[in-house]
């Protein structure tokens, strides 16, 4: 007997298993931002907690191994797949109605996710972690996370490129939270529609969690309850932090 | 009363498996509408004939819905829009006066053409030989108390008993997957205590047959259940997963 990952649904298992475990981290991403919605400082505490240490840096190397799975997996079934379809193309084609968009678009949605995963790592994993471990100077400390969103996210484009990822991963999402499911077998009859409608919750709830972020950073109504950071933009977030408890 | 429609076929035609195909419009008048669509066609191969023309060549057999040899993308969908209903059971009626019909094969790399709308479905037939069936000795039928199913068992594996392997759900995936086809064969096996005692080996083989073959990996779009049509369910598939993972870790 072949190993069980040559074959066509292992290789869907590791699209599963590592699509599980993205969408459990998401779901874990979105509760850290929510807390920079409240106040500056508490947001400062977690960026500080998930700094330089053993834990973060391992979840951060497990996490890595997660995408990597993900993603090139997700080229080689799709390049299979491609073969497998052939290069000969129907003259007419009408997609039943049931056929959700996203489920056929999913590579097209992952590279979108991809380029705003290289973005999203330049400015703020970069800025809050690696400059961490190499000890760079910035202009915001690795801990001045919070500094750092209202500085980032007032500039429009960010914020829009932001709503653009945030946008891609719903649909992404809405079809993945469903299909890893399907994928280990854990779905019948009853369930199937069941893990959609959850999938739909799912990605909604994932995606209204970022989204508030980016908006509420974008307006400059975040965070909440210590304002005075958020308040100040680029120039005055350092004075800010000296003055409120955002240390 | 019948009613009569003209209409316009673009047919595709192709010599041959390594031949080049193209379009052929051919317009007809005065179809009943109470004909089959499988009988327009034969009414368009008597006129070809009539011509010294080579008629379109096309499979079918039962013309009942059973056996599963007629094939066609009709406008767009395979077997034609209606739901459930193969190409043999399409009819007329269902058509404009003056539509343009367009009739393709199915176009998949484990379905080549063999010639204008017949295409290759043995790759189907080898995976059925690899494990679709049961090869214990049972006997002679037994009293039906002695071996009692539950009616949500024995009507899920009914359902998965209504494929007739005609290729729609492979001919219709973005990905060339026969993934509903397997699980159809599979699961109508693995519901019923008969076909448990080979689940594990018919799962695997049936499986590595396909994959052997070319099929794609399924992304669960659900196109394949949309266009079947004897409506099998994906949740079949996520069944065939289940006993596949199952038979592998067991190993
Ligand atoms: C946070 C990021 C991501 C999450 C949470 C995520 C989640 C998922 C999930 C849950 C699935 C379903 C797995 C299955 O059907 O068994 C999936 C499938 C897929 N993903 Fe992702 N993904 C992410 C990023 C990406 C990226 C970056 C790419 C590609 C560049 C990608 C490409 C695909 C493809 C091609 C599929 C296969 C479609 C399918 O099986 O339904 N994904 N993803
Ligand atoms: S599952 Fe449906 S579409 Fe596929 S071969 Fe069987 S009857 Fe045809
Ligand atoms: S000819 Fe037998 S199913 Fe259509």
């Amino acid at each position: 007997m072949s190993s069980i990952f040559q074959s066509s649904i292992g290789k869907k298992l590791i699209m599963s298993v590592s699509g599980i475990f993205l969408v459990l981290f998401l779901l874990f991403h979105m509760c850290m931002n929510l807390v920079a919605v409240f106040s500056a400082s508490a947001y400062n505490a977690v960026c500080a907690f998930l700094g330089t240490n053993w834990y973060a840096l391992a979840g951060t190397a497990v996490l890595a191994f997660g995408f990597l799975f993900h993603i090139v997996y997700a080229f080689i079934l799709t390049v299979q797949n491609r073969k497998a379809r052939g290069n000969d193309r129907y003259a007419v084609v009408d997609k039943p109605a049931n056929v959700e968009w996203a489920s056929q678009n999913m590579l097209v949605l992952g590279a979108i996710i991809l380029i705003g995963l290289g973005l999203h790592l330049a400015n703020f994993w970069y800025h809050m972690m690696f400059a961490e471990l190499v000890e760079a100077e910035g202009q915001y400390g690795p801990t001045e996370g919070a500094q750092w969103l209202s500085y980032y996210l007032s500039k429009w484009p960010v914020a829009i490129a932001y709503i653009v990822w945030i946008v891609a991963l719903w649909f992404h999402l809405s079809h993945g939270f469903w299909s890893m499911l399907q994928t280990i077998g854990w779905n019948n009859l009853v369930w199937l529609d069941r893990w959609k409608t959850a999938a739909k919750w799912y990605a909604t709830i994932v995606c209204l969690g970022f989204a508030i972020v980016v908006l509420g950073f974008a307006f400059e109504v975040f965070p909440l309850l210590d304002n005075c950071c958020s308040e100040a933009a680029a120039e005055c977030a350092t004075k800010c932090a000296d003055a409120c408890s955002c240390k | 009363m019948d009613k009569t429609i003209n209409i316009t076929l673009k047919v595709w035609r192709q010599k041959g498996p390594k031949e080049k195909g193209h379009f052929e419009t051919y317009n007809l008048q005065n179809i009943s509408t109470n004909m089959s669509f499988l009988e327009m066609l034969d009414t368009l191969n008597e006129q070809l004939v009539a011509k010294h023309e080579e008629p379109v060549v096309f499979d079918h057999d039962c013309r009942e819905g059973i056996c599963g040899m007629c094939s066609l993308y009709i406008n767009g969908h395979p077997h034609g829009r209606d739901s459930h209903t193969t190409t043999c059971q399409l009819h007329m009626r269902r058509f404009k006066d003056g539509e343009t019909i367009t009739i393709e094969p199915w176009r998949s790399a484990g379905f080549p053409v063999v010639r204008d709308l017949m295409v290759d479905r043995s790759a189907y037939d080898k995976i059925m030989q690899a494990g679709g069936y049961t090869s214990i000795r049972c006997g002679a039928a037994q009293d039906a108390n002695a071996l009692p199913i539950p009616k949500p068992d024995a009507d899920e594996a009914m359902d998965a008993a209504s494929c007739i392997g005609c290729g729609a759900c492979a001919a219709a995936c973005k990905n060339g997957s026969a993934m509903l086809f397997v699980s159809a064969k599979v699961s109508q096996l693995a519901l019923l205590p008969q076909g448990r005692v080979e689940a594990a080996r018919r799962a695997k083989a049936m499986v590595a047959k396909m994959d052997e073959l070319g099929f794609g990996n399924c992304t669960n779009t659900g196109a394949c259940e949309a266009e079947c049509p004897k409506g099998v369910s994906i949740a079949n598939i996520a069944r065939l997963n289940r006993e596949y993972l199952k038979a592998k870790l067991k190993d």
